[in-house]
């Protein structure tokens, strides 16, 4: 049952083959055995799935369901759920169980689909090797010794070994895309808006979005259509229509315009990587498609006017984290001061740490100008890059990431090294497009991901190539050996 | 040496909406602590904030009614600093571009001048919460219903040159934001707040001195001695050899003093930059002419119609054009009584100090202008005499009664058979043979007197005008 698809189960509890309670109980079977050895769960919630699984057979019995009724799924810890605790993966909020829902979270709810816990994560998003967080290091389903990712690194592993049919990301420079593609799943990232970041815990306000990480582009589909639209509570959510995400999956390719930024393919570029990608792109010429190389010229800004961004809005976001309402207090602090400094100081890992002092530095007095307003003006820049390479393609492909899972620990030290592993994922945050990564074949018997970019709110198109894609390759029905 | 005074100040005006600045909780005042906090409120993980658009509108009404500036878009910015009832580690403020922008003005003066105050800019904001230091034992307590409050901080130009002059801009500000329905302007409860900058230098000087900022000052009255108590230590620092240093200092009303709270060094680096969550508020000319569209009649606008229209004196519509509760009532009683300037007198002084004397506020005036208006009726059509008018009043204050019930009832109509007064006259001459003799004599002031004796025997009932005439007759003859 758990090599199933969203779409093949949904079909299942419709026949009526097996129960919402009965493949639940098969998760949290395969969970209580398996998930220890990826270390991707920090909270599993096999009470309330199977109060959930219960509620949607009933609901199933009684008509009023939906395609995703019944479906297991896990949260990323960085989505606020009502009652249970919502960390981001922190020990600054180990004991915060929130008293509110997200809007996604409470939308994938109403859908009718099964929490089965809460996945790891990089400390409140900052990381791209899951080795970040308070609750120890995610490993890579496909090998123990690599990282799965990150910072949706407790997500992909997840799905990538089986234990739930999807899971929620969120992604502010690559963090749902980079761990899909090194786990060998398939991860969404939806435009700028398109999905709710209410209840969301603000990593970089302007960056941050929700989307799907699952096995197939037509379970994404199904995810995304239960997560997208406006909520008039995210003031940047964008009141456009959510259309039928699942109703173009299946037309051709054929014709399909795809870009190939040169900046994407050049030195930095893993070859074994670059070799997995042309016999990708050789599928999709055979569907149809024909490639057109591009330029994005302001590539190589990207990572440094992201890294001064996001750390700059995270400086802030962060701030509410004060040991005074929730989350970690120290040992008696004997003053406010002391309050602060040792709350924060003992509750914030390093990398947390490294970024918001990178953050408060770029929006200090005298400093604004030269650092914070001059990679807002870079941003402009590599938006319009975009725009000028849509108006002559349909898509933008090329890799997710430089080269496949890394060890476990070998760039923990250098923060560099580690930031330009989502040199490929941060420009479309940067420019708010929608992108996915869909696995497209094998390096040193890891996974590679393809990066498809896609016009702003065209997800259907991207849901359209990928799921072309899948049906042409097997690449994503591969399982890691120990979760077959 | 000469020195002048120079003041801006700071107004914090919270804005009269019903639900907070960027979330849904009530900004009712006084509730039970921490009850009118929601998630947003709070600052917990995950929440966003989602602009109040009614915050706008009121924003934009004290904008257009100062004709002031106002700027296509106006974007919300964080200004950052920890502090315990800030739940979010910032405040949402406007910095760079605020929703309205320079505008003025004009303040009464005493001399009866008038002058314009510019103001710089007005910008929206959440307030905070609350720290409470008392019955904690040793530790604070956090109060966040005020947290998310909307604010309307507008900002003046530095051109007050007395703490008279500041006190006039404050008032003239206070007036303005309640006619405009935008601000209870309740200073007890902190609706309305003042932040004063203050310098001095030598008379004739072009530059400014350094300012010192005093910080939430919460009457006119404490406005006033801050200022002038401020502006004395500045003199006597620089005349005693030493130089005013730029700080943020606390007024003291129980020690009457003003003490330093923080350097220029020691201020906050606020990180201001736009805030990520809240879009760009765009101000369409519809929406400044909707704004205009829904203006009431400005305290300038009625005092002028005040003078021109019941024929009042510039003053006498000043006092009664400063409150709109005060106008309003006045406007009802003139119309009751058909007296513009008796209806004045009443208001402004009568009333005005029965209030006062009983401590009640004017909206909680036990008298309606109606039954004021029908009392002054009866002093028009000489039914009773001023001083019956003011026995009516006091019955009135403790009663629903109208005025022609009570003077039936209490039988106070006055005495207008003249047949009736010749006697008491008569009477009056005659018993104060010596006091006729005085008058002949040339002190016609005994005259005064013998119309008391008249009163006294009437009780009051009397026309004095009338017995006066009679009293003139009979002695000049």
């Amino acid at each position: 049952m758990h090599n199933k698809t969203i779409a093949e189960l949904s079909a299942g509890l419709s026949a009526g083959e097996f129960s919402s309670v009965e493949l639940t109980e098969a998760c949290i079977q395969r969970i209580s055995t398996l998930a220890g050895r990826s270390n991707c769960f920090i909270t599993q919630t096999p009470e309330r799935a199977l109060e959930d699984a219960k509620h949607a057979d009933q609901r199933r019995a009684t008509g009023d369901f939906g395609p995703l009724t019944g479906i297991p799924i896990a949260h990323k810890d960085i989505f606020c759920t009502q009652g249970i605790r919502s960390s981001c993966a922190s020990k600054m909020l180990d004991s915060f169980v929130s008293p509110y829902e997200s809007t996604v979270s409470a939308k994938l709810k109403a859908a009718g689909t099964v929490l089965l816990g809460k996945t790891n994560m990089d400390e409140f998003a900052m990381g791209s090797s899951n080795e970040t967080s308070f609750y120890g290091p995610v490993r890579n389903p496909w090998n123990h010794d690599v990282v799965p990712g990150g910072s949706s690194g407790g997500s992909a592993a997840c799905v990538a070994a089986r234990l739930a049919s999807a899971a929620t990301g969120t992604d502010t420079g690559g963090s749902i895309r980079q761990p899909a593609a090194l786990c060998g799943i398939t991860g969404l990232k939806p435009t700028y808006g398109r999905v709710s970041r209410y209840g969301m815990i603000a990593f970089a306000s302007s960056l941050d979005q929700a989307g799907p990480m699952t096995r197939t582009a037509q379970d994404a589909a199904m995810m995304l259509q239960a997560m997208a639209g406006f909520d008039e509570r995210d003031s940047t959510s964008v009141d456009v229509g959510v259309p039928d995400y699942s109703a173009n999956l299946a037309d051709s390719i054929d014709g399909l315009t795809i870009g190939l930024p040169r900046e994407y393919f050049a030195e930095g570029l893993d070859s074994g990587v670059g070799d997995v990608l042309e016999q990708a792109l050789e599928t999709l010429r055979k569907l149809g498609a024909t490639t057109v190389d591009i330029d994005l010229p302001n590539t190589s800004l990207a990572v440094p006017a992201y890294y001064v961004v996001a750390p700059a809005e995270c400086s802030s976001n962060l701030s509410r984290m004060d040991g005074v309402r929730f989350g970690y207090r120290c040992e008696d602090p004997v003053d406010l001061e002391d309050l602060y400094k040792r709350s924060r100081g003992e509750g914030f890992g390093e990398e947390v740490k490294r970024r918001i002092m990178i953050g408060t530095y770029a929006l200090s007095a005298g400093y604004y100008d030269a650092y914070y307003l001059k990679a807002q003006r870079v941003r402009r820049l590599i938006s319009d890059d975009f725009t000028r390479a849509f108006d002559q393609v349909d898509v933008i492909m090329g890799p997710t990431a430089p080269s496949v899972a890394f060890a476990l620990g070998s760039k923990t030290d250098d923060p560099i090294g580690m930031y330009l592993s989502d040199i490929y994922t941060i420009a479309v945050n940067l420019a708010g497009l929608p992108a996915m990564s869909v696995p497209c074949g094998f390096a040193d018997e890891l996974p590679v991901g393809l990066q498809i970019i896609g016009k702003p709110f065209e997800e259907s198109r991207l849901l359209n190539v990928a799921h072309q894609f899948q049906q042409a390759t097997d690449w994503h029905q591969r399982a890691p050996q120990e979760y077959l | 040496m000469a020195w002048e005074t120079v003041i801006g100040l700071e107004i914090h005006a919270q804005l009269a909406t019903k639900s907070k600045i960027f979330s849904g909780a009530s900004t009712a005042f006084g509730a039970e602590p921490n009850t009118q906090a929601c998630a947003v409120d709070l600052g917990l993980p995950g929440v966003l904030p989602v602009l109040n658009r009614e915050a706008v509108n009121m924003a934009l009404r004290f904008g257009v009614a100062i004709g002031a500036e106002i700027a296509p878009y106006n974007v919300f910015a964080r200004k950052n600093y920890f502090y315990p009832d800030l739940p979010k580690g910032y405040q949402i403020s406007q910095m760079e571009l605020p929703i309205v922008g320079s505008g003025h003005l004009e303040i009464e003066l005493e001399d009866g001048s008038s002058k314009t105050v510019g103001v710089t800019r007005a910008h929206l904001e959440e307030d905070a919460g609350k720290s409470l230091h008392e019955d904690y034992q040793g530790m604070t307590g956090i109060d966040l219903n005020r947290a998310g409050t909307p604010l309307l901080e507008i900002v003046s130009e530095p051109d007050m040159r007395s703490a008279k002059e500041a006190i006039a801009y404050m008032k003239k500000i206070h007036a303005l934001v309640r006619y405009l329905g935008i601000c209870d302007g309740n200073m007890q409860e902190g609706s309305f707040r003042c932040d004063a900058n203050v310098s001095v230098r030598p008379v004739g000087q072009a530059e400014y001195g350094t300012r010192a900022e005093l910080k939430n000052i919460n009457s006119f009255r404490f406005v006033e001695r801050a200022i002038n108590l401020e502006v004395e230590r500045q003199i006597d620092v620089i005349e005693s050899g030493g130089s005013v240093v730029q700080e943020t200092r606390l007024y003291d009303s129980d020690k009457h003093e003003t003490r330093s709270m923080r350097s220029k060094e020691e201020a906050n680096d606020y990180r201001y930059f736009p805030d990520p969550d809240l879009l760009p508020v765009a101000i369409s000319e519809a929406d400044i002419e909707a704004a205009r569209a829904t203006l009431p009649e400005l305290p300038d606008e009625k005092k002028k119609r005040f003078v021109s229209e019941f024929g009042l004196s510039d003053y006498d519509a000043g006092v009664l054009t400063a409150e709109l509760e005060v106008a309003t009532y006045f406007e009802v009683v003139a119309q009751e009584c058909g007296d513009a300037k008796l209806a004045s007198n009443w208001v402004s002084s009568d009333l005005s100090g029965a209030l006062h004397k009983s401590g009640i506020e004017f909206s909680d005036c036990p008298v309606d202008a109606v039954r004021l208006g029908g009392v002054l009726k009866r002093v028009v059509d000489n039914t009773i005499s001023g001083k019956i008018a003011k026995q009516v009043f006091d019955e009135m204050w403790n009663n629903d009664a109208d005025a022609d019930t009570i003077i039936e009832q209490k039988g106070l109509k006055q005495i207008t058979d003249t047949g009736a007064l010749e006697a008491m006259v008569d009477d009056v001459l005659a018993a104060n043979a010596d006091q006729v003799e005085q008058y002949r004599a040339g002190k016609t002031k005994v005259l005064g007197f013998f119309v008391g004796q008249v009163m006294k025997a009437s009780k009051g009932k009397a026309n004095p005008g009338q017995i006066n005439q009679l009293f003139k007759q009979k002695l000049d003859s």
